[in-house]
């Protein structure tokens, strides 16, 4: 019999020690504070923090020197929204892999990685290009909406068809599921290769815009967007939580438990497609987040999913504000795709997660 | 005595092969009942089938007077507890939140005690917060069983006796476990629960068995007593080895295998 671990289990001859619940959550907000307000005073126009009060209005009084204006635009029409739209779709990519992870039983699933979010992102393309047609043309008053709705079902697409692939009576093959997603992968970009050699010039520009994955289209709107999707996300996470973590015994063994598994995995699978849709609609293909996040919090917090999920939200979102302020900064006064970014960081980091749990892939 | 779990005529067939065919069973409160048989007898498939996991191609399961698919999986869970043969956990979860996951939405005080008692009857209380993944295969089957006790214990307490399905509990611990899962599970029948274990080792079925079922090619062969079940001219037929069966001093009988039937013999 081989014995599976998620990393942490060698660790301390196996024994765990696990902050508090509390402390955890106490740490994440204080972190997610802290790279908010970095995030609000570096960029293109600096804001030292001295007059960041007066700029979002707190202080009234103080020296409103010639550089207030412009500092409340930079802050209000780019920086607040940009922040947040980071911190939303963050959340959403982390929790929405750690969901994933509970629903295939193993620590290497993530939406980028397996083409859920190529998925989204080609009938995003596909919304660009068809609501520019003629039948199109009375659909495009509702771009806002369409772009996250197109998104969401090319998701739940995807994530239907590598469920159906992966899973036979019960069991699920991880290196089935990983193969079939590349599949998939290739499939959705070859579509969006399409989209972009059919499109025109200004088509284009919106399509590679989601190529490359970036945060500098956030505005108000697409928040609007984001933040009802994240709550009622947050609200169905703690919903399944003891059935996520049940999953982890197997689906025979959790229905024995008492769990209605083809609920639970309904219910798994409209989430993760719904997340990870909605945070492809506004910022692209951003990969890793999904599996990083949760692995390191599994390291510390353990796999117990009514605080893996928010806690995976908190740390996505300290962790897409940070890469997004790198991103606008390390190349200034251009940017960087922040989907570059969390590649250079994750990839190496899932070979690495690879190389030390080899048996995780020959289940 | 009205049975518990009642199997009336139950058939499985999967692409073209019967596993399981035609079985009917009958399982009283506080009865422990052991199913033996060679590999591929369709024990395990058997289990499945009275556990409500699998869906019988003929026939019906009876769980207290009434059909196995018209619970709800958490209703279902009050009523019968299953241990399966292989579980796999990924996630470093500790023993402690293992067990705990049989105690369902129990109260947090009452599952707590459910889940150290548990603890203490596999002998796992000192690894209750070591990460599953790194015990030995026994130690996790353990594991196991414990969880497995707090689910039928938050069921109990609330609808009565209730249904203990294990299968091959004891397939990787050590002689000592083996006997401590198998008077653990046997002692729970003192409440009423009723008990099916599938079980490898006759000895030990023998042992604690009240009956014993031995099924061959899917077809229930034999069902009754442990000495009418088991005869060294059954074993024979059905095992294809011979064994002398010898008693011990308070009269239980064992086996001890001798040869492989003969070659050429004809067979069954």
């Amino acid at each position: 019999m081989t014995v599976l671990t998620d990393g942490s289990a060698k660790r301390r001859s196996g024994y765990a020690l696990r902050p508090p619940a509390s402390l955890t959550l106490i740490c994440l907000f204080a972190a997610l504070a802290g790279a908010a307000l970095i995030a609000l005073t570096v960029g293109a126009a600096g804001i030292p923090l001295a007059r960041l009060p007066a700029a979002l209005g707190l202080s009234g009084d103080a020296a409103a020197g010639p550089s207030l204006a412009r500092d409340q635009l930079v802050l209000w029409s780019i920086r607040i929204p940009r922040i947040g739209a980071a911190a939303m779709v963050g959340a959403l990519l982390a929790a929405s892999g750690a969901i994933m992870q509970g629903l295939f039983r193993n620590p290497l699933a993530d939406p980028a990685l397996v083409g859920v979010s190529s998925g989204g992102a080609l009938a995003a393309a596909a919304a660009i290009v068809f609501t520019d047609s003629q039948i199109g043309q009375n659909l495009r008053f509702m771009q806002h909406q369409l772009l996250p709705i197109a998104a969401f079902l090319g998701s739940l697409a995807t994530t239907v068809i590598l469920y159906s692939i992966a899973s036979r009576s019960g069991r699920t093959s991880i290196a089935i599921f990983l193969l079939a997603g590349i599949a998939i992968a290739a499939i959705a970009n070859a579509g969006i290769g399409l989209l972009v050699f059919i499109a025109d010039d200004r088509q284009l520009r919106d399509i590679t815009f989601w190529m490359l994955g970036s945060l500098s289209g956030a505005t108000w709107p697409k928040l609007a967007t984001l933040a009802p999707v994240l709550a009622i996300a947050a609200i169905a996470c703690l919903s399944i939580a003891r059935g996520l973590d049940v999953l982890v015994l197997g689906e025979a063994e959790a229905f024995h438990s008492g769990v209605d598994v083809e609920r639970l995995k309904r219910i798994s699978i409209v989430l993760v497609s719904a997340m990870t849709g909605v945070a492809v609609s506004v910022c692209g293909v951003v990969g890793f987040i999904g599996i990083v996040v949760p692995h390191l919090l599994r390291l510390v917090i353990g796999p117990a999913h009514r605080l893996l999920l928010p806690a995976s939200m908190l740390l996505g979102a300290v962790l897409l504000v940070g890469a997004d302020t790198l991103a606008r900064t390390i190349v200034a006064p251009a940017e960087m795709p922040i989907g570059i970014l969390t590649a250079a960081i994750g990839a190496p980091f899932f070979l690495g997660m690879l190389l030390r749990q080899r048996g995780l892939v020959s289940q | 005595m009205t049975a518990i779990l009642e199997a009336q005529s139950v058939s499985m067939v999967v692409g073209g092969a019967t596993l399981v065919d035609g079985i009917d069973l009958r399982v009283a409160p506080s009865e422990m009942v052991a199913i033996v048989g060679p590999n591929g007898a369709g024990k395990s498939t058997l289990l499945r089938i009275l556990s409500g996991d699998l869906r019988p191609t003929r026939g019906q399961i009876k769980l207290k007077q009434r059909n196995i698919r018209t619970y709800p999986p958490r209703q279902l869970a009050f009523h019968r507890a299953m241990l399966s043969q292989h579980v796999n956990v990924t996630f470093p979860f500790t023993v402690e939140e293992i067990v705990h996951m049989g105690a369902g939405d129990a109260g947090r005080a009452a599952a707590q005690r459910l889940v150290d008692a548990a603890l203490g009857e596999v002998d796992l209380a000192h690894f209750s917060h070591r990460q599953l993944p790194t015990l030995s295969g026994g130690e996790q089957q353990r594991a196991h069983f414990a969880r497995v006790l707090v689910q039928l214990a938050c069921g109990e307490a609330q609808h009565g006796p209730g249904l203990l399905l294990l299968d091959e509990p004891t397939s990787s611990l050590d002689m000592r476990h083996q006997i401590d899962l198998v008077e653990t599970a046997k002692r729970r029948g003192q409440n009423g629960t009723a008990v099916i274990a599938v079980l490898h080792d006759l000895n030990l079925a023998m042992r604690f068995a009240d009956r014993i079922v031995l099924l061959h090619r899917g077809r229930l062969a034999v069902d009754g007593g442990r000495s009418e079940a088991i005869t060294a001219e059954t074993i024979r037929r059905i095992f294809e080895v011979d064994v002398k069966i010898d008693y011990t001093d308070q009269g239980v009988p064992f086996l001890l295998p001798q040869t492989m039937r003969p070659a050429g013999a004809p067979t069954a």
